[in-house]
């Protein structure tokens, strides 16, 4: 029932994070954004705190399975904002691509790390 | 003195011009496409679980969420640059990118579970494993899915 659970609200954050993008990408104004960036920070915040709650509040593992691994899972991607960065790079952007790249992964931990030391 | 303003970088549009049977709502406003994602999206996380149970939790090194990252970049650049090359996007094409992509290839790799592993490795002060890990992850995601775009125009070429 649990793992039913997870697989549904991993196609709901699926579904979150396109809605998400696509609403970022219309209100576009500068020459880059990313809904990625946004989804994946929101995400990796949810997750971090979850596990602290699991790790150190004993909140019972199957919330974290059911939220955790199935909406942030769904939810956050890795493979669209790797992507990104090589579009990046092919139109002649590669800082802008390294520091996407750094930054991204820089504010996803922040992110994580503040929701598993701090919400907890 | 005056550079070139900077060019527009058009990444992944999902909000599109090209209009398919007239209808002008954006993608995500219509139920067609709403679905293909969830249904991707589903069977990505379960595909993801599937990993993580086969390749087991255990151990300090997150060996699950790396594959599957890895392995997710490179089949979403591959994917994506093929379905580039060869159609417009409309129509079964752009089915195939919004449930493939979007929602099984972005359902199937995580950002949120690579950050959290990686803030775990560091709170158990395994320094060394949580920056190897961010490097490998972060370096070879870029890599792979460079490699998948690469592949794909060649396919897509080939099979012109």
């Amino acid at each position: 029932m649990n793992l039913v659970l997870m697989a549904v609200l991993g196609g709901l954050g699926a579904v979150c994070r396109f809605v998400i993008d696509a609403v970022v990408r219309a209100r576009r104004t500068g020459d880059f954004s990313s809904g990625t960036l946004l989804v994946n920070v929101l995400g990796s915040l949810l997750l971090g705190a979850l596990t602290g709650l699991v790790l150190r509040e004993g909140v019972d593992p199957d919330v974290r399975l059911v939220l955790g691994a199935g909406f942030c899972g769904g939810f956050t991607t890795f493979s669209t904002a790797s992507l990104e960065c090589v579009r990046l790079v092919q139109a002649g952007r590669a800082g802008l691509a390294l520091g996407y790249l750094l930054g991204g992964a820089a504010c996803c931990l922040a992110a994580a790390a503040l929701g598993f030391f701090l919400l907890a | 003195m005056n550079p070139d303003p900077p060019v527009p970088v058009l990444l992944d549009p999902e909000v599109d011009a090209v209009t398919a049977g007239g209808d002008l709502r954006p993608l995500h406003l219509r139920p067609r496409y709403l679905y293909v994602v969830f249904v991707g999206g589903v069977l990505g996380t379960l595909a993801r679980w599937c990993a993580g149970e086969l390749l087991g939790g255990g151990g300090s090194w997150p060996w699950a969420t790396l594959l599957v990252n890895l392995v997710g970049a490179f089949c979403l650049g591959l994917l994506l640059e093929a379905l580039l090359r060869r159609a417009p996007d409309r129509g079964w094409p752009r089915l195939a990118r919004l449930h493939f992509g979007t929602g099984f290839l972005g359902s199937f790799t995580t950002m949120s579970a690579l950050a959290t592993e990686a803030v775990l490795l560091a709170d158990r002060s395994q320094w060394w494993a949580a920056g190897g890990y961010l490097a490998v992850s972060l370096l070879g995601g870029v890599a792979l899915a460079w490699c998948g775009v690469l592949l794909g125009s060649r396919l897509a070429e080939e099979s012109a």
